[in-house]
């Protein structure tokens, strides 16, 4: 949280990171693997794009290490655009999140859907002027990724599937941690933080706020319209959108299926504004054609979960 | 008072209009919009605030209610939205004051900083936040510069509108807030 003062100017405060990532609430940012899917991506409402080589069902079918993406791709997209543009970088990769930050991305994701760079070290947060988005599964992570400086969190759900119940179960375990906190009593919360492995502060933080110190967002799985507005009604306040866009209409090619993803992805935006009113949500998830076709969760082997990585 | 929720930090400006001792109401649709008299448009993504606008009868709906004199403020992509024109765009927008902004005017994330204002219509300077934010860099007869910072302009009113780059609802300053909630346009000219 560093303070410099010029001419001022006070830049690189905490207030500028977590205040983008509030500018992106009840939204859907999406990720796209070129410029034509960041258009029309940008042109279905996303707030945010996220810039990447293959998408999470890419990566998993393909195997092998997943890096950072190559930075002229992250240029282009950048170019194409005028929403802000994520990209990720491995866990503990700090030297990938210094390359992100001088390609000026708006947005760093520390992802575990990367082959991890160190398996105890998160990257040192902090000493960075762009923010960070962390994944989490339960609130001693999140507020672990917290205290390394992420502006804000996301449920890491299981990447890539199309499966919604990784999120479902890591938003439903962040929130009901959050409530705990809130009705422990002062003198139980150094238990609390003993037991979530989190910094006490933080834990304080949490039970004066009554939610997570950073937005929380959603992400892993979200497939479908009705999925984003049930992440949103477990407490989500935005919804990452994965392969779940461009891995639809499997059954169709060329501009065909472009023109039904766009469809889809503008659904998808409209169902995160209007999660509370299933009408709305009937008519806005009327035919859009055929989903990703996504994998079971409880199929994959255990190392195979992504949502695991991250420490 | 309202503050359009469709989508950006409208959760900040609700705390702030309450913590001002005003009633805070979010504001989707057009019939949410019948109840309010006064309204905020929030910060957030101007092309998606925009479309969904367009798409949900929001655009004629604020629109006929700023003709009839309601108090619009819009910070940051509200203010885009308030805008005539849009730099190097045709996205949707309302079109209510005779401006044009650039969006992003300073640049990606990293570029995003926090500066002491002053503001024309308050007595003392304003830390204002500036993220990914606008300027505006072409105004008219009709508006009145409140607010630059450097040779930018950002801040800007007109009739019963009033359009801020920056952010009030980030710090826990309400003197923007409480200016907005009592301004009566139709007395200050």
């Amino acid at each position: 949280m560093s303070i410099g003062s010029k001419n001022g100017v006070i830049a690189k405060t905490w207030r500028e990171k977590v205040g983008l990532a509030e500018m992106l609430k009840g939204g859907v940012i999406m990720d796209v693997v070129n410029v034509e899917q960041a258009r029309i991506a940008e042109d279905a409402g996303a707030v945010a794009v996220m810039a990447l080589e293959r998408v999470p069902a890419d990566i998993r079918r393909d195997g092998g290490v997943a890096r950072m993406s190559d930075p002229q791709m992250i240029s282009e997209i950048k170019a194409a655009v005028k929403i802000p543009v994520m990209a990720k970088c491995r866990i503990g990769h700090f030297v990938e999140a210094e390359i992100l930050e001088a390609l000026e991305v708006d947005f760093i994701d520390e992802s575990e859907v990367l082959t991890p760079a160190d398996e105890e070290n998160h990257v040192d947060k902090h000493a960075f002027t762009v923010p960070f988005v962390c994944g989490a599964r339960n609130l001693g992570e999140a507020l672990r990724r917290c205290a390394e400086g992420a502006a804000m969190i996301r449920t890491k759900g299981e990447a890539g599937t199309g499966d919604v119940v990784e999120a479902v179960r890591h938003m439903r375990t962040i929130m009901s941690q959050i409530r705990t906190v809130q009705n422990a009593r002062e003198d139980e919360l150094y238990v609390h933080a003993k037991e979530l492995q989190a910094p006490l502060e933080l834990v304080r933080e949490v039970k004066r706020l009554g939610k997570l110190p950073v937005p929380n967002f959603s992400a892993g799985g979200i497939a479908t319209p009705a999925d984003a507005a049930l992440m949103m009604k477990l407490g989500a306040e935005t919804c990452f959108v994965g392969s779940g866009i461009f891995k639809s209409s499997p059954n169709l090619d060329g501009s065909e299926r472009l023109k039904e993803q766009a469809r889809r992805a503008r659904a998808i935006v409209e169902s995160v504004l209007f999660h509370k009113d299933p009408a709305k949500l009937a008519e806005i998830s009327r035919g859009l054609g055929a989903p990703m076709v996504g994998i079971n969760v409880s199929s994959l082997p255990e190392g195979e979960l992504l949502a695991t990585r991250g420490w | 008072m309202g503050v359009l929720a469709i989508q950006g930090d409208f959760e900040r400006h609700l705390e702030a209009v309450r913590s001002c001792g005003a009633e805070g109401r979010e504001v989707r649709t057009p019939q949410e919009l019948d109840r309010v008299d006064r309204l905020i448009i929030p910060g957030g993504e101007s092309s998606t605030v925009g479309m969904l606008m367009m798409r949900f009868g929001m655009m004629e709906a604020v629109r006929a209610r700023a003709g009839q004199g309601m108090p619009i403020w819009g910070t940051c992509m509200g203010m885009i939205l308030l805008a005539e024109s849009i730099e190097g765009s045709d996205q949707p927008r309302l079109g209510l004051m005779e401006i044009t902004v650039r969006r992003n005017a300073f640049g990606a994330q990293v570029h995003s900083f926090e500066s002491a204002v002053e503001v024309s219509i308050l007595s003392e300077p304003l830390n204002a936040v500036f993220i990914r934010a606008p300027i505006v860099v072409q105004w008219g007869p009709s508006v009145e510069v409140i607010c630059r910072w450097q040779d930018h302009v950002v801040g800007v009113r007109s009739g019963s509108v009033l359009g801020t780059s920056f952010h009030p609802e980030l710090t826990d300053d309400r003197r923007m807030h409480e200016w907005f909630l009592a301004w009566d346009p139709s007395s200050s000219g």
